[in-house]
């Protein structure tokens, strides 16, 4: 009986160590796997950013160049499409911050009638489908006779960018200590003095929050855009029409150079916190 | 005294005839949609004084200290400080701070800056403000605490920066709004004493609020116990523990034995079995009917010395430590009563025991009877 035993037992060790190692790793290997799946497309973005493109397409390997960062604007049309996308982008993120704030602290703050109602309507826009938006939209601007172009793209901006500020903001100002606001006009502060040294600067965090997060939907935004932009090009709606006739290793520029500067954004923005929880 | 030089009078405030109340109360009434929090109340606090407003939670003593703050308008009545009427004031054109319970310390300015913050609004700059802000950070030692932020700050700590906050403006009038209510046991009491110190050595009026009894007893010359958006009973903290006018400020301040019975002279009250026990004459007051007898525990002896003496028997002793309490069933219910452990060694009554119980007529108080004593 015991000479059968003993090996089986072996065996059952094996698979209890071979079970035991798939178990302690399960998670790194498919952390591994995520992050592969998550980074691959930005990685092929930022290594074709880089080639040698033979014919029109920049889709096959062909050698290693700088040409494509030197000659960044070297695509007829993409310059006045980046600079078109930074303006509406900067403008409409700055506009819809600044409303969205102000919306959001009236909805935490003041009890008004139809508050229930404006809350609810603040979450459409993000609930509805960005197809449905820009076609009626269009609508809307059709029935207008508005002429196309710059500023039917940034009313469409800032009008799908508000959301998201006072989405982002709201969820501040609801921990925020009223006593603090009462603590500074007992001490003398007026209304907007209050506002200045204390709301603003302890708002502050999530006001720029907003502000990013604004201006990275509208630099990117496709859909919207491309039913109310007219004869208007902006960089989104550049690279979809270059896609058609060829991508150019430009556009691949473009967008690591965008990567990269959000990339230093958000490391700047850890380093910053970090330094101020040591000062703390 | 150097302390007292440091809080300088305003001009205004110095013109004012020296009787003039700090604060007035008249028959200030506010509603908050259908719940009355304040009702019908008229109140002076005595310029320089410590008052307390004492009560249980929801009485109406934050409401009443937000009105004066100006952050709640009355819904009637008006407020007077000095010699002004404030209602519609906002509270940044108040001669008044205000110490809150969460203290509300802006979280984004250094200490130095929570204390300047007031004098900045008022344009003092340069080394005058640095002075003042120094002086008082000094005054409630914290010197060299300046530069830290307030998270870095203990409870207490925090808790006199909000006091040197609000007292580098040098108020007409202090509001501290349960400022102690977030201390351990221990600090509460240290911060008691020193609040009291404060106090007197600047001078200003201190509105104190508090839920508390033994706080504002310790703290305050005098003390408005509120109940149900009135003012119960307004005195020093003697008159109100020895002499309660109502059973309600009687319960909330310590615990009271009640005997009921009917008056019978002058000076007595007989209770329900014919016995006849010695009252304060001016306790009675020329009252005649049903009354209730009022007896701290403290006042009753377990002996047969005093001149009004009850038999009981011994039910529940709790050692406390600096006293013991029993509870002694008698004829007319329960009685506690507190005994001083002052001799070594000896805690004399065990439960079961049979005892005599007496006290001094002069230690009596009356209140009119009432079902359920509190």
């Amino acid at each position: 009986m015991s000479s059968i035993a003993v090996p089986r037992q072996r065996e059952r060790n094996v698979l209890a160590a071979a079970f035991g190692f798939v178990r302690y790793h399960v998670l790194t290997v498919y952390s591994l796997l995520f992050f592969a799946y998550l980074l691959l497309p930005i990685a092929i973005v930022v290594v074709f950013s880089f080639n040698h493109p033979v014919g029109k397409f920049n889709f096959t390997w062909q050698g290693f160049t700088w040409d494509n960062w030197r000659y960044w604007d070297g695509i007829p049309g993409i310059r006045g499409a980046i600079i078109l996308s930074l303006e509406i982008a900067l403008i409409a993120s700055v506009i819809a911050t600044a409303l969205g704030t102000a919306i959001a602290l009236a909805l935490v703050r003041y009890g008004f009638r139809g508050r229930a109602t404006t809350n609810i309507l603040i979450f459409l826009p993000l609930s509805t489908p960005e197809i449905v938006l820009g076609a009626s939209l269009l609508t809307l601007f059709l029935n207008l006779n508005v002429v196309f172009g710059f500023w039917t793209i940034l009313i469409a901006h800032i009008m799908f960018c508000i959301s998201f500020a006072v989405v982002t903001v709201k969820a501040r100002l609801v921990g925020f200590d009223r006593h603090l606001e009462e603590a500074a006009m007992d001490l003398g502060a007026n209304e907007w003095t209050t506002f200045r040294k204390v709301t603003l600067p302890l708002t502050a965090p999530a006001i720029l929050a907003a502000l990013l997060l604004c201006f990275a939907i509208s630099i990117d935004d496709f859909v919207v855009t491309y039913f109310n932009s007219g004869s208007s090009v902006t960089f989104p709606l550049f690279v979809w029409g270059a896609a058609r006739i060829g991508a150019p290793p430009q556009v691949n520029v473009i967008g690591t150079a965008i990567f990269v500067v959000a990339l230093t954004a958000m490391l700047a923005n850890v380093v910053f916190q970090r330094r101020r929880e040591v000062r703390a | 005294m150097a302390v007292e030089e440091r809080i300088e009078q305003s001009p205004e405030r110095a013109a004012e005839p020296s009787g003039t109340p700090d604060v007035r109360l008249e028959r200030v009434t506010k509603r908050f949609d259908d719940v009355v929090a304040v009702d019908d109340l008229s109140l002076e606090i005595e310029r320089g004084s410590f008052f307390a407003l004492l009560g249980p939670s929801g009485c109406g003593k934050t409401t009443t200290l937000r009105m004066i703050g100006g952050f709640e308008e009355p819904s009637a009545g008006v407020i007077y400080l000095g010699d002004h009427e404030v209602s519609g004031t906002p509270p940044y054109k108040r001669d008044v701070n205000t110490v809150f319970q969460s203290y509300a310390l802006f979280p984004h300015l250094s200490i130095f800056e929570n204390v300047a913050f007031g004098l900045r609004r008022k344009g003092t700059r340069g080394g005058n403000l640095k002075g003042k802000v120094e002086e008082m950070l000094d005054l409630v030692q914290l010197s060299g605490y300046g530069r830290r932020k307030p998270r870095q700050l203990s409870g207490g700590q925090q808790q006199r920066v909000a006091l040197a906050r609000a007292l580098v403006n040098s108020p007409r009038v202090l509001l501290l709004d349960e400022p102690l209510g977030a201390l351990d046991l221990k600090l509460r009491k240290e911060m008691q004493l020193f609040i009291k110190r404060l106090q007197h050595d600047v001078g200003i009026t201190f509105i104190h609020v508090t839920h508390d009894q033994e706080e504002a007893m310790t703290m305050a010359d005098r003390i408005a116990v509120m109940n149900r958006g009135k003012i119960e009973q307004l005195g020093g903290p003697d008159d109100l523990y020895e002499r309660p006018q109502t059973a309600f400020v009687a319960g909330f301040l310590g615990i009271s034995n009640l005997l009921t019975g009917e008056v019978s002279g002058r000076d007595t009250v007989r209770l329900g079995d014919g016995t006849t026990i010695r009252v304060r004459a001016d306790a009675l007051d020329g009252r005649s009917g049903r009354v209730a007898v009022g007896i701290r525990p403290e006042k009753i002896r377990p002996d047969d010395q005093d001149p009004n003496a009850l038999q009981g028997v011994v039910r529940e002793r709790a050692y406390i430590g600096v006293s013991t309490q029993y509870i002694v069933e008698t004829r007319y219910g329960n009685v506690t009563v507190v005994v001083l452990n002052d001799r070594p060694g000896s805690i004399p009554h065990s439960p079961g025991d049979h005892l005599t119980l007496s006290w001094d007529p002069e230690a009596t108080f009356i209140l009119d009877p009432m079902e359920e004593p509190a």
